[in-house]
């Protein structure tokens, strides 16, 4: 449904987007993360035909959003950055605008008026001035209007941003949701978003795809991802390295915690081994007091920023 | 069909944002204390003893829509930007111009609106004497026009900025020029030292030289498409300017 191929834009004498290439088809919600300034929002505008870029193309549904804006705009349900409303309107006047402008009229129009309020829960500022809601209740009336012709494709710009806990959870549920008829692509800070409703991640970083992936694809990037976290009693942390390191599959071994009763560690196993370390443990430690073994994850805040700030990562790990 | 329900649906929206602040009754009220005060104080319109409405009111009206016009206009396009609303408003199935020329055509209707509200005037006119009706006529369309032009230079000093105080001043000083092009002191100012055609081309660009027209019952295609091509110009480079913002 989106297809973006080698797009491109530039600020001045700032590439803000710089050749980003990646398509998403009906069914999948495309998770857009990346450092502040990366050119998340940028692309997003792109596709959405509100900039023209600088180079490249971008299609929904086929329709090129340069040669065919029309078309293609009309596939499409957009959340802007900072979710913008008109502030001399009410909630209520605001989405019928919407509805009218997006070509619904008389019965359609009052129903899909009706299905977002529900689904957003705006019915207690229905007729509140957008001027004097408070962030979250603006963040979700932007957000009905995203919706209130049904899109087949949803470009959301941080969907989630200033909403409370609850209402979080609601919209990671409806993108979720609506993900199964849809081609969704929504940027966010939020890592665990991902995992509540993204079926695929980007991550970009100074205007360029850096990774692509499923959750777990990304996960498994993680130095983290196999690596097994164990508590041995009775033992010194110089013993447990000492007999650590001898075993062939592990790369690096770190001390967690140390007292006089026994000792954390974390072993980390060589790329080669990732799946079998906590066994490899296991036969080569007879005698020990385990009291607590277990296999990482991987998680993605630490491949985020590996990916991100690989300078920074490194050099900090030097210093250990 | 679907270009003017669209056009229809965003100046829908923006004459109800019009009325719904208290922006809309204050220019009202304004223009018609204006109007009244100086056709019947300033004017000399007992003093001149006939029933004419002709000079004592439409002679001001360049001049209140001096003001008035660019306080309409300014918030067209600044607020737009300021809020960040452009960008759900250029996202949306509309064409640009769709979008430019739907919220032009609300404020000048609007415009009109608030001069249609003029009528007790010609009302007491018309109880006093017998003024010519299709003066009057003549009259309030060559106002429209003309409030039609300062409105459209307005729209594209707002689409330049996100600060409604600039685009006020800004559109203030261009209508202020196009008045002073025809205005008879800086004319003679001008036949002082310069040649006779140019005095002409100065003022073929005044919107009081085009005006006059009008207000002596004249409904000549020239002054006409003056103003049609200032409309038409205006929003042209409107659409130019925000073409060129989005393009960065
Ligand atoms: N209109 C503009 N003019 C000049 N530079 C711009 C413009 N819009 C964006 N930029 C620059 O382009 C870069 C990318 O901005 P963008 O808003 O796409 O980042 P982002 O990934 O959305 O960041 P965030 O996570 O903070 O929302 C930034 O360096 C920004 O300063
Ligand atoms: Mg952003």
């Amino acid at each position: 449904m989106i297809k973006v191929q080698n797009l491109a834009k530039v600020f001045g004498a700032k590439r803000a987007v710089d050749g980003v290439s990646f398509s998403v088809e009906r069914g999948e919600v495309l998770g857009f993360l990346g450092p502040n300034g990366a050119g998340k929002s940028t692309t997003m505008r792109m596709i959405t035909g509100f900039i023209p870029p600088s180079a490249g193309t971008a299609s929904v549904g086929g329709f090129d959003v340069v040669a065919q804006p029309i078309q293609a705009k009309r596939l499409v349900g957009y959340l802007p950055e900072n979710a913008p409303a008109y502030t001399d309107m009410t909630v209520h006047g605001f989405l019928n605008f919407a509805a009218e402008i997006r070509g619904l009229t008389g019965d359609a129009k009052k129903k899909a008026v009706y299905r977002v309020v529900e689904m957003c829960f705006l019915e207690s500022v229905l007729h509140q001035s957008v001027e004097t809601l408070s962030k979250g209740y603006r963040h979700r009336t932007c957000f009905a209007q995203s919706i209130i012709h049904d899109p087949e494709v949803l470009v959301l710009d941080e969907p989630t941003d200033g909403l409370d806990p609850n209402q979080k959870h609601e919209v990671r549920q409806l993108i979720r949701r609506m993900g199964e008829k849809k081609a969704i692509i929504f940027s966010t800070h939020i890592l665990e978003e991902v995992d509540a409703s993204c079926s695929r991640v980007i991550i970009i970083d100074r205007g360029r795809v850096v990774a692509n992936g499923t959750p777990d694809e990304l996960r498994a990037r993680s130095d983290w991802a196999g690596a097994v976290t164990l508590r041995v009693g009775g033992l010194t942390g110089a013993a447990a390295r000492d007999q650590l390191g001898r075993i062939p599959e592990v790369k690096h071994i770190s001390i967690v915690a140390e007292d006089p009763s026994g000792v954390s560690v974390r072993v980390y196993p060589k790329p080669s081994a990732t799946r079998q370390l906590a066994r490899v443990i296991g036969e080569a430690t007879h005698g020990w007091r385990i009291e607590e073994l277990h296999t990482e994850e991987g998680r993605l805040d630490e491949v985020f920023r590996n990916i991100t700030m690989p300078d920074t990562v490194n050099a900090r790990e030097e210093k250990e | 069909m679907n270009t003017w329900s669209n056009i229809r649906t965003i100046a829908k929206r923006e004459l109800a944002a019009y009325f719904s602040s208290p922006l809309a009754y204050v220019f009202i009220v304004i223009f018609l204390l204006l109007c009244g005060f100086f056709t019947f104080m300033v004017g000399g319109f007992f003093e001149r003893g006939e029933a004419s409405l002709v000079r004592p009111f439409f002679d001001w009206h360049p001049w209140f829509y001096l003001f008035l016009v660019p306080a309409v206009g300014m918030r067209l396009w600044a607020e737009e930007r300021r809020v960040g609303t452009i960008e759900l408003l250029l996202t949306m199935p509309i064409t640009a111009w769709q979008a430019i020329v739907g919220k032009f055509l609300a404020s000048w209707l609007f415009l009109g609106l608030a001069l249609v509200l003029t009528f007790p005037i010609v009302m007491t006119v018309n109880y006093l004497g017998s003024p010519d009706n299709g003066l009057i006529i003549s009259g309030y369309i060559g106002s429209w026009l003309m409030a039609g032009a300062y409105l459209s230079i307005s729209c594209f000093t707002s689409a330049m900025t996100r600060t409604q105080v600039v685009s006020f001043i800004v559109s203030v000083v261009i209508c202020l020029f196009l008045i002073l092009a025809g205005f008879p002191p800086v004319i003679r100012l001008l036949e002082g030292w310069a040649q006779p055609w140019l005095v002409d081309v100065v003022t073929s660009f005044s919107v009081i030289t085009h005006f006059d027209g009008f207000q002596k019952g004249v409904l000549d295609t020239r002054d006409i498409v003056f103003f049609g091509s200032i409309i038409g110009f205006s929003l042209f480079t409107t659409s130019v300017i925000l073409r060129g913002h989005r393009a960065g």
